[in-house]
């Protein structure tokens, strides 16, 4: 068959597992609603869960599509697709492609035309994420099942285990947010050597000036974040708004990445 | 109880046989490409990209599995290991429905809570990308505005804006086990240049290790009372 990264047929092979995976989605949330009633669980706050998963959703979601478009130049719409709706993460796929890509003599604002070229980053970006998917159904039971020695062991501690895990993921992210701060201070940090790949396959060395204030954008992106969802919380307590708690990571998530926008231009 | 072991041991069930079940389906995905465009890859370029790109991508999809399913939970880990961004969507989505919830995430209303948020999420990030890509091969221009420089740092700051209303919720609720890890982790990010963005995932189980044995610590001496 004639190749080209748009084909109906690869259209079709990608709907077919996203179909597959919208299966297994939809399968475990009838099963868990399903197991909420049995348990009498409160349906108004089931109900209230998946709304506000659905809206919270939204944005990140969004972002996700931006790295549709942006991998589509060179490897069409269907793979992408496929990748970023499967495991992918942006900056993993990304990598996987520009490494298969650049192999193969190509840079990333190319359309692939060969055939060859195309499935052999289809089996770099799929080799690459392979390991979550074999191991998950490998491992779960058994790291669950150490979770729950714990919980019965001792409950009180079983719960701050938890939380520990929790906050320090959180405060592994908040570090981040801080990488770049050192810009105030350390000329050296101010200049970063980016790598681009050029359509030849060779690699162009650009060296790029950041200003001395620009590692203080994230920051200040966190800090409105945080101070959105301080006043969500002052408000749904002093008002008696519950329905704010809902909303209120969306709106902080949404107003923080909306105040990137000037905060972004402003100092850098 | 015997009831409780039932659910969790059909959701592990279930979750195997979904999960071998996408394996298959996604290995046969490059394999029917190379059948019906008659290809074969180009064997020295997958070697040198998989050589390239292998060793990190399965090191840090290892040390995920072991940070990210306890705090998932069972049907939230076998969702969310398929359909991917776990750090910077599924685990807040459903840390923030346990925390309104008010359930514990080692109860069994907690794993059902969990599953449920990373269900509704996968689902609707299914959708919006459907629907994203529908529009892109209809209208192009979205694709130019949902990709134009004035949009770009709302989506570049995506990290920080998410953890910062996190970060309110759980450290007000856990004051004193969260000064160590933060002060750890923001010494290391400031002051270490090697750490960035593309090393958090390899800090988030320094900081998981570290405030989990700080808490046992502080626990231990009665600290957290």
């Amino acid at each position: 068959m004639k190749f080209s990264v748009n084909s109906p047929v690869i259209f079709c092979l990608v709907g077919v597992i996203i179909l597959a995976v919208l299966g297994q989605s939809f399968y475990f949330l009838i099963r868990a609603v399903k197991r909420s009633k049995e348990k009498g669980m409160d349906q108004m706050q089931i109900r209230k869960t998946i709304i506000s998963s659905a809206i919270f959703t939204v944005a990140p979601a969004i972002a996700i599509l931006v790295g549709v478009v942006s991998l589509s130049k060179s490897l069409g719409v269907a793979l992408p697709w496929l990748r970023l709706s499967v495991i992918g993460s942006l900056s993993y796929e990304t990598i996987a492609a520009e490494r298969a890509v650049s192999e193969l003599g190509q840079g990333l604002e190319t359309e692939i035309v060969s055939p060859t070229a195309f499935v052999t980053v289809a089996w770099v970006m799929t080799l690459g994420i392979l390991i979550g998917l074999i191991l998950t159904p490998v491992l779960t039971k058994r790291i669950q099942g150490g979770m729950n020695k714990i919980g019965m062991k001792d409950k009180k501690w079983a719960e701050i285990f938890n939380n520990a895990m929790f906050l320090g993921m959180i405060s592994a992210f908040l570090g981040f947010v801080f990488s770049n701060v050192s810009r105030l201070w350390d000329a050296g940090a101010r200049t970063v050597t980016e790598k681009i790949l050029q359509s030849d396959g060779s690699m162009l060395e650009t060296v790029v000036e950041y200003s001395s204030t620009s590692g203080l954008i994230p920051v200040c992106v966190m800090a409105v974040s945080a101070v959105l969802m301080a006043i969500c919380g002052i408000f749904a307590k002093t008002l008696k708004q519950n329905w704010m708690n809902d909303y209120a990571l969306p709106i902080s998530l949404v107003g923080g990445m909306a105040a990137a926008i000037p905060i972004t231009s402003w100092l850098s | 109880m015997k009831k409780e072991m039932t659910y969790l041991e059909s959701v592990h069930r279930h979750g195997r046989a979904w999960g071998f079940t996408l394996l298959v389906l996604i290995l046969v995905f490059p394999t029917a490409l190379c059948l019906i465009f008659n290809a074969l890859p180009d064997w020295q370029a997958l070697l040198k990209a998989l050589i390239a790109v292998l060793p990190m991508y399965w090191a840090v999809g290892i040390v995920e599995i072991f940070t990210y399913v306890p705090m998932l939970g069972a049907g939230g880990a076998y969702l969310s290991f398929v359909t991917g961004n776990i750090s910077n969507l599924k685990l807040p989505v459903a840390i923030d429905a346990m925390e309104k919830a008010k359930v514990k995430a080692t109860s069994e209303e907690g794993e059902i809570i969990s599953t449920i948020s990373i269900a509704v999420s996968s689902i609707v990030t299914t959708f919006i990308i459907i629907i994203g890509v529908v529009l892109l091969l209809i209208v192009e221009p979205i694709g130019a505005f949902i990709s134009s420089p004035a949009l770009e740092p709302a989506f570049a700051q995506i990290l920080p804006a998410l953890f910062g209303g996190l970060a309110v919720v759980f450290i007000s609720k856990n004051l004193k086990l969260s000064i160590a890890p933060i002060i750890l982790m923001l010494g290391l990010f400031i002051f270490v240049p090697a750490l960035n963005e593309g090393t958090v995932g390899i800090m988030v189980p320094v900081g998981v290790i570290f405030t989990v044995a700080i808490a046992r610590i502080m626990y231990k001496k009665g600290w957290l009372n």
